[in-house]
């Protein structure tokens, strides 16, 4: 292959360090209006009266909205339309928007905010998990789900649990908390709109165009063919902007009223609120082994700090039990997840998406049993490794995997076998599995996931496609794949994209779907481009090859006409027979392992990470410079996870929404990271690839934690790992009680019964 | 976004000139140096003026004597921590200078301003609307504490990481107000209040800082932080010694970030005076040094945590005194 494979620089890499690529806060077109947004100051409030009449007066403000101009909810899930842009009834969290101004200038329309009066009678915060579990002292915070103020409860068994538990030497239980945290992305969010004769035009900073097109039609009551969203230059989503935003609806609506263009960038407090971020998981998980350590059965229960709104919630809750069993087989296995509603910015789909706190819970119950068995973690869990073309007990079709060589890449480069043992030095190892795109769509239908249209002519070719560039460069992938294709460099492709006027659907940067869908659409659009080019070139008596591509296109052009293509891409309907079946599933999961080398100290508690060494089974790296570039912000974030971040409350409000406070990880905390790439050569995805953006993220979390034991013989069973915990740790190790911080234990829920399924016959035979 | 108010910027000569617009403007200016510390609170509006009395007349030359080194108020950060006589003869000060948020800031950043900064806790650091939020407090638009909401005074933390370095090396400080110029120990320069922190006029400029060389002066500076840069002191340890031979003929050490000034260990000093440094001198002079620090709980990380790290702060500059390889003799 010439471009597939080669590690050449981002389509995109020259504008966005030069300063030519316009984000949508770049934008200004005359006579733009700036918005600002009044939000709530309590945690929990009814809304009694606002009074705007102090703010309509200001000189330079032009339109003043609430609740009442927009009572239109949304949601990302058609089962959880709980959103307004406005609130005029109900606060859910400090910092739920009430009242937006648009006004000539931001400092006018900050001042009009500070001259709204709301008044408010003040409900009881619910601000944990437990509190969310027992009667409200108030109200509810939303008024569907329950009891109290659950929002979801899932309850799945599949296979002979009971049986499989009664056939085990060994049973342990555990529990394990994973603190939520936000995606800090470097560009806040913010979104411009216009309205020319009778259509809205908004650009946005956004991950899902056609979503937000959705919901800017539903809420604005406008048909779709009169809105237009485009996707602006990105500055890094990380899932935080994967939701429809009230700030995009708001401008919408305010370009409507007035007008004019509209624009509203969120400071960063803001993008604290509009969060979506990583959910708060305690997690309760007991498993059986066998005496060498195979697992016989597992149950796995979750408890999500939801947050006031739905948002992914519901997927968010199903992935916290979906995945555990795609790495490791597990004959019997049974799930109950329940999310609660809280008095905080909603959660949401984080890098991994409910993925990673589950497996930080399970690698280190692992690990534990393995210690209990004296067995030694790392050889206990290959023994329990999936294989390839397999099925799982809850369904899901594995097909390539490369866990087994990942372990072994890892294992040999880090040397961790023959590590050296010295206190306050430690390894840990962990692995983790990743989904190629979510097989289902968020909205129920038929149509195909992504779409790409080439044109050809004299003045060369174009790709076009929905698709979202968040900066993970899934453009460079599409130039890459329609170059390859046609004989092409990548920058000889131009591209027009995320943009639901010119670009056919591509459903958006999320679930690390782009590069396995986009990329079949573009692979299958591309291929029948040049089956044309090839016939025509044929019928002038000469080979494709011999000719450049512009005779090649005239020729072609002369025989066909206008030479369009298009190439789709809707993967397989491989879900189980159970309700519920649709979270998990995927055409092809990534797999990783990872080895973490630290020195913890004993006095301070203090961490210091000095290398990561992770290898990832991404099938084929179409590039591997932008595959390498993921695992190593993967491995970034998941440090920061593990050791600093937190989206932590006092007295009902975020701890530190800034980012001199909130602690995410320096170019000086970074260590050095030795990246491994696996090729699998998955049969269903673009040339063999699956995904890359998330799946590293994983592993690092529980392979941290794993080595502040290996360093200091205590277990942190939360993250983040800080400090004080390690020396909590250390201080009840020294007094003799149980070496170990973490929760003491998992709240008593009442999940309904569970819906029992069969698992596949025959499914780790390496038949399906 | 975030946006600075609308001000008035005066530009003086000199600071005399720029004392005397500081007195006829009174609370509504400020002086503004590097701006690193000013502007983001001006943006969050905890503070409201309408004048800004810029400092750019101020020097930039760190003049080395044979008794003395007198840094001008305008160097930067930057520029002190690389000064090769700074590290020298006082390398401590130069590591704390280095030690200052972060390379950008560094270079904007002045020891003057370093000397003069706010002092910061976590309910009083953040914008309008969260101040609004939770509740003012009494530094700024409000009038009680919400760390310690049954006291009289605000307990917010002096943050500089120069400031107590300046002590333990006997720094003085040369200020120029509307009566004209006068010297001032750096340890007389603060108050033990959150709010009114520094003990100068208003009016008053600071133009230079002096500080003397001594034979056998030693100095380190350590400070604690959750990560490698940006990150402001949640304690530390400046120390300076003079070492006659191997025993310790006198010094001082100065805690920053666990009291609403920079903290002097006089207890500690004391005890050390005449001592060498062992490893159990050394741990016993830092349990001394540690006891009166009394962190509260409106900074990074639990306030329990820190005042158990304090100890190890000044364990470690203490050792860092020590020239022998490994540290110690014991
Ligand atoms: C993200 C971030 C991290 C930071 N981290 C640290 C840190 O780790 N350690 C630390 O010590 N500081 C830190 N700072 C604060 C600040 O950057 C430094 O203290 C810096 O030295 C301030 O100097 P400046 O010249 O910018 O002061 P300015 O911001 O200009 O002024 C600060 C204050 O001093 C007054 N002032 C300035 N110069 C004079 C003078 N010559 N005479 C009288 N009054 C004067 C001003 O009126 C103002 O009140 C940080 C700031 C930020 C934004
Ligand atoms: S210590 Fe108390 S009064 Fe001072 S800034 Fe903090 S909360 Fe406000």
């Amino acid at each position: 292959m010439k471009v597939v494979g080669k590690p050449l620089p981002k389509v995109d890499a020259a504008p966005k360090v030069t300063g030519r690529a316009v984000y949508a806060d770049d934008m200004l077109p005359a006579r733009t209006l700036h918005c600002k947004i009044l939000r709530s100051p309590h945690p929990h409030a009814r809304i009694v009266s606002i009074d705007t009449s102090a703010a309509r007066r200001i000189p330079g403000v032009l339109a003043v909205i609430t609740g009442s101009d927009l009572p239109v909810k949304f949601g990302i899930l058609p089962v959880t339309q709980d959103e307004r842009a406005l609130e005029h009834e109900k606060a859910r969290y400090v910092g739920d928007p009430i009242v937006a101004i648009a006004a000539t200038d931001e400092e006018i329309a900050a001042a009009a905010c500070d001259a709204v009066a709301v008044e408010y009678e003040v409900l009881e915060p619910v601000m944990s998990i437990d509190a969310a579990l027992a009667t409200p002292k108030d109200e509810r915070i939303q008024d569907y789900g329950g009891p109290n103020n659950v929002h979801k409860f899932v309850a799945l068994e599949f296979g002979d649990v009971e049986g499989g538990f009664a056939r085990a030497d060994h049973v342990r239980e555990d529990v394990f908390f994973y603190q939520g945290n936000t995606h800090l992305p470097m560009e806040q969010h913010s979104a411009i709109a216009t309205y020319v004769d009778g259509r809205v035009t908004l650009w946005s900073s956004t991950q899902v165009v056609h979503y937000v097109h959705r919901a800017l039609s539903r809420v604005l009551e406008l048909p779709m063919h009169r809105i237009r969203v485009i996707g602006a230059a990105h500055g890094g989503g990380f899932g935080g902007k994967t939701d429809p935003f009230a700030h995009e609806i708001i401008v919408a609506k305010l370009a409507m009223i007035t007008g004019r263009p509209v624009k509203c960038t969120l400071t960063r407090e803001e993008v604290f609120y509009a969060h979506r971020g990583r959910h708060p998981v305690l997690m309760w998980v007991r498993t059986g082994v066998t005496h060498d350590g195979r697992i016989t059965a597992m149950h796995f229960r979750t408890a999500l700090d939801g947050g006031a709104y739905g948002s992914y919630g519901v997927a968010s809750t199903f992935y916290t039990g979906a995945l555990q069993p795609v790495t490791y087989d597990i004959p019997a296995y049974r799930f109950e997840g329940c999310r609660v509603f809280t008095n905080k910015p909603p959660c949401g789909p984080k890098r991994g998406h409910g993925t990673p706190q589950p497996r930080f819970g399970l690698e280190l119950h692992l690990e534990k049993i393995a210690r209990d068995l004296g067995l030694d973690p790392v050889d206990m869990k290959r023994r329990n490794y999936v294989k390839p073309n397999t099925r799982t007990v809850n369904w899901l079709r594995v097909t390539s995997c490369g866990l087994e060589e990942c372990t072994q890449r890892v294992l040999e480069a880090s040397g961790f076998k023959t590590r050296e043992r010295r206190p306050g030095r430690g390894m840990g190892f962990a692995i983790s599995s990743y989904l190629s795109g979510a097989g289902t769509a968020i909205y129920w239908n038929d149509m195909p996931h992504s779409e790409v249209q080439i044109k050809v002519d004299r003045g060369g070719v174009t790709a076009y496609c929905g698709a979202m560039d968040i900066g993970q460069g899934s453009d460079s992938v599409l130039a890459t794949v329609v170059a390859e294709e046609l004989g092409l460099q990548p920058s000889d492709v131009r591209l027009v994209t995320a943009d639901t006027d010119t670009t056919p659907i591509d459903l958006g940067s999320y679930s690390s779907r782009v590069t396995f869908m986009a990329g079949n659409a573009a692979l299958e659009a591309a291929r029948k481009m040049r089956e044309l080019l090839v016939q025509a070139v044929a019928g002038a008596g000469k080979r494709y090859e011999e000719v450049s591509f512009e005779e090649a296109s005239v020729l072609a052009e002369a025989r066909f006409g206008t030479l369009t293509t298009a190439g789709s891409y809707t993967p397989p309907k491989i879900a189980g027979p159970y309700k519920g079946s649709g979270v998990g599933p995927s055409p092809a999961y990534s797999y990783s392992a990872c080895v973490v080398d630290l020195d913890a100290d004993a006095r301070t508690g203090l961490i210091k990470v000095n290398k990561v060494w992770i290898a990832h089974d991404v099938g084929r790296a179409i590039n591997p410079l932008l595959v390498e570039g993921q695992v190593e912000g993967s491995v970034y974030m998941g440090l920061g996870e593990a050791l600093m971040e937190e989206q932590v409350f006092r007295k009902g409000l975020h701890k530190w929404p800034s980012m001199l406070e909130y602690k995410s990880p320096t170019f000086l905390d970074m260590p050095e990271v030795e990246t491994f790439i696996v090729e699998t050569d998955d049969p269903e995805g673009p040339y063999g690839a699956k995904e890359a953006g998330q799946g590293p993220l994983l592993p690092v979390p529980p392979a941290v934690s794993a080595a502040v034991y290996d360093a200091l013989g205590v277990w942190i069973d939360e993250v983040p790992v800080t400090p004080e915990k390690v020396v909590e740790a250390l201080r009840r190790k020294d007094k003799g009680e149980t070496p170990r911080y973490g929760p003491q234990r998992f709240p008593a829920i009442p999940y309904p019964e569970t819906i029992k399924v069969d698992g596949p016959v025959g499914h780790q035979d390496g038949t399906c | 976004m975030l946006r600075l108010p609308r001000f008035k910027y005066l530009r003086p000569r000199s600071a005399r000139e720029a004392a005397g617009m500081a007195a006829e403007k009174g609370a509504r200016a400020m002086f503004v140096a590097g701006g690193t510390d000013l502007y983001p609170k001006l943006k969050r509006r905890q503070f409201e003026v309408d004048t800004l009395i810029g400092l750019d007349f101020l020097g930039h030359d760190i003049r080395n004597g044979s008794t003395e080194c007198v840094i001008d108020a305008g160097v930067t950060l930057s520029a002190a921590s690389r000064d090769s006589h700074l590290k020298g003869g006082f390398g401590g000060y130069a590591e704390a200078a280095g030690l200052v948020s972060s390379p950008p800031l560094r270079n904007a950043g002045t020891i003057g301003g370093n000397l003069c900064v706010d002092t910061r806790c976590n309910y009083y650091d953040m914008t309008y609307e969260w101040r609004k939020a939770a509740g003012f407090c009494m530094k700024k638009d409000g009038d009680i504490c919400l760390v310690a909401p049954s006291s009289p005074r605000c307990w917010a933390v002096s943050s500089s990481d120069t400031a107590p370095m300046a002590i333990a090396l006997g720094g003085v400080v040369t200020l120029v107000g509307l009566d004209g110029e006068r010297e001032l120990p750096v340890s007389a320069l603060y108050r033990d209040d959150g709010i009114e922190y520094m003990a100068k006029r208003p009016d008053e400029v600071v133009t230079s800082l002096r500080l003397r060389a001594e034979p056998g002066l030693r100095s380190a500076y350590v400070k604690l932080r959750r990560r490698g840069s940006i990150d402001f002191p949640i304690a530390g340890a400046a120390v300076a010694a003079r070492m006659e031979g191997d025993t310790i003929a006198a010094c001082r050490i100065v805690l920053s970030a666990v009291a609403s000034y920079p903290l002097d260990a006089e207890a500690a000093c004391t005890f050390l005076k005449g001592r060498r440094l062992d490893r159990e001198t050394v741990q016993e002079a830092a349990e001394l040094a540690a006891k009166p620090a009394k962190p509260l709980d409106n900074a990074d990380l639990s306030h329990f945590w820190r005042k158990r790290m304090v100890r190890v702060v000044v364990e470690q500059a203490l050792e860092r005194l020590s020239d022998q390889p490994g540290g110690f003799d014991s």
